[in-house]
């Protein structure tokens, strides 16, 4: 059962000429879920996109299931198994929400067909009524929605959720938490970055806490939740 | 005028305006997914024209040339795509501009190598070498009838492959956000070659085809290329669907104008682009 996903080691990232990561270890386990914990600028999301092959790390070395993934294109990345649902969403607004769905189809990496269309709509009804609209019609909330019901269309075995209540009205990111929930439920490893840190540490087996682009704390999520010290040190509340 | 004469102008504007969406829906395609502007696309034309020229000389007929020279052309794309445009999506426009106008001077320079600098003519099939008489003195030839039946059902094929399929999908999700598609587990790469390739195979078609309507000649493809990115213009940059009307209203403006007012015939096109882009800056379909 402790079968890695997703293992990182040393990641060294840049964005430009800035050194953005410092040497980042992380792991993801089947079934386990991660909060991705840190403020704004502190390296989460470009770790993310090291580990996607989005950004190149320049030093350090990525595998998914324990195959060097280092230097692979994004898309082979993808088809091990792992799916993103990226902060500002990426709906691809030219194409209908039906259209956004069905590109994405795909089986999981042992054949997996768990999630497919009707299965899609039937966890996202709000989806459903749309089916027809172009993606950029949608309210933010449904979007959300769309994004990751497209990315269970690929049948993942780790989901990567960058931000996703940012920006919704409380009743729709709560919506969003209990969707999250329900994927975690159905044995999706996932990783969760937001700001809701509460939220996210209930809801998370471990918490990672990168500052300044170096991971400050990697254990229990209940460890760091009880710790009022750390949470102010690393995270400001 | 009578009625058999417009009649004659009207088919033959379409059949043109039909073609030219040939050469001019891979010149928005590849414009509008990839953001390339490729000023070398009329020499896909060129290069179409004369190798159906030379392969129909050898092998003695023109559908024989057709099918074989297909495949090259699609290789050509490929291998063009892969060498040469790839690298050249995430830069400026000017660097595609020097990049491709330099490519017109090599196909020139190749094609003079291997074939030479005269004018050929190529017969029209003998399959479809007949007319259709309308009138006691007017017909109209077979051959143009078939090529503008050939051009419609490509370009409903070029419909049903961008709307209706996964593909087609992913080619238009490709344009809108590149990383997302990869991010999905799709090779947004071999999409490019893809979408590269056809564009280069469809141009090279149109050339092919219309060999036997006018001859093949050095420098072919710049007349074209100039008349398609008027058509790309009107239309919309990666519509296309815009590609589609604009070379309908281009083949029938240009093919009465001749005969109406041929004085003025030459710029006729590019009045009716001035007037669309102080109309639509963004042309018929495009987006703002």
């Amino acid at each position: 059962m402790s079968e890695h996903i997703l293992d990182a080691n040393g990641l060294h990232s840049f964005y430009g000429v800035s050194h953005i990561l410092h040497g980042v270890d992380f792991t993801v386990k089947k079934g386990e879920t991660i909060g991705l914990m840190g403020r704004n600028g502190m390296g989460k999301t470009t770790l993310i996109k090291s580990m996607l092959g989005l950004v190149r790390p320049r030093q350090g070395a990525v595998r998914v299931r324990g195959v060097d993934m280092t230097h692979a294109a994004p898309h082979a990345i993808a088809r091990k198994g792992i799916a993103y649902v990226p902060e500002g969403r990426g709906i691809f607004p030219n194409l209908s929400v039906r259209e956004n769905l069905i590109m994405a189809a795909r089986t999981g990496v042992d054949g997996r067909r768990d999630w497919d269309f009707d299965r899609v709509i039937q966890t996202f009804p709000r989806i459903g009524e749309r089916l027809n609209n172009g993606g950029a019609q949608l309210s933010g909330g449904e979007q959300q929605m769309l994004t990751i019901g497209r990315a269970l269309m690929t049948n993942p075995d780790l989901l990567i959720l960058d931000e996703a209540t940012e920006g919704l009205a409380p009743l729709i990111a709560k919506e969003i938490w209990s969707i999250i929930k329900t994927i975690r439920a159905s044995g999706i490893a996932t990783v969760i970055v937001d700001k809701n840190y509460a939220a996210v540490m209930a809801l998370s087996n471990r918490s990672v806490v990168l500052v300044k682009g170096r991971v400050v704390f990697a254990g229990d999520s209940a460890e760091l939740s009880g710790n009022q010290e750390l949470m102010h040190r690393f995270l400001g509340v | 005028m009578d009625l058999a004469f417009v009649l004659i102008q009207l088919l033959n504007g379409l059949q043109y305006g039909l073609l030219l969406f040939l050469v001019s829906s891979g010149l928005t395609l590849v414009f509008g997914i990839m953001g390339i502007i490729n000023l070398a696309h009329g020499s896909f034309y060129m290069v179409g024209a004369y190798l159906a020229w030379s392969l129909a000389s050898m092998t003695g007929n023109l559908a024989t040339a057709i099918l074989l020279a297909i495949p090259l052309t699609v290789v050509l794309g490929m291998g063009l795509e892969r060498l040469l445009f790839r690298h050249l999506y995430s830069r400026d426009h000017l660097y595609q501009v020097l990049l491709t106008y330099g490519l017109i001077l090599v196909f020139e320079e190749l094609r003079s190598l291997i074939w030479g600098d005269d004018v050929h003519g190529v017969a029209v099939p003998a399959l479809l070498n007949a007319s259709i008489p309308l009138t006691e003195n007017l017909s109209y030839p077979v051959y143009r009838l078939a090529i503008s039946g050939v051009c419609l059902l490509l370009a409903l094929a070029l419909y049903f492959l961008i709307q209706k399929t996964r593909l087609g999908m992913m080619i238009r999700a490709g344009a809108s956000n590149r990383d997302m598609v990869q991010s999905l587990g799709i090779d947004i790469k071999l999409i490019y070659t893809l979408v590269f390739a056809l564009g280069v195979a469809l141009a090279a078609f149109a050339g092919m085809i219309n060999a036997p309507l006018s001859s093949v000649t050095p420098n072919m493809g710049s007349h074209v290329l100039i008349i398609c990115f008027v058509v790309v213009v009107i239309g919309g940059i990666g519509s296309v669907k815009g590609a589609m009307a604009a070379s309908l209203m281009i083949g029938l403006a240009e093919t009465f104008g001749q005969v109406l007012v041929p004085e003025v015939a030459g710029m006729i096109v590019y009045v009716l682009m001035a007037i669309v882009l102080v109309w639509r800056p963004e042309g018929l379909f495009g987006r703002k």
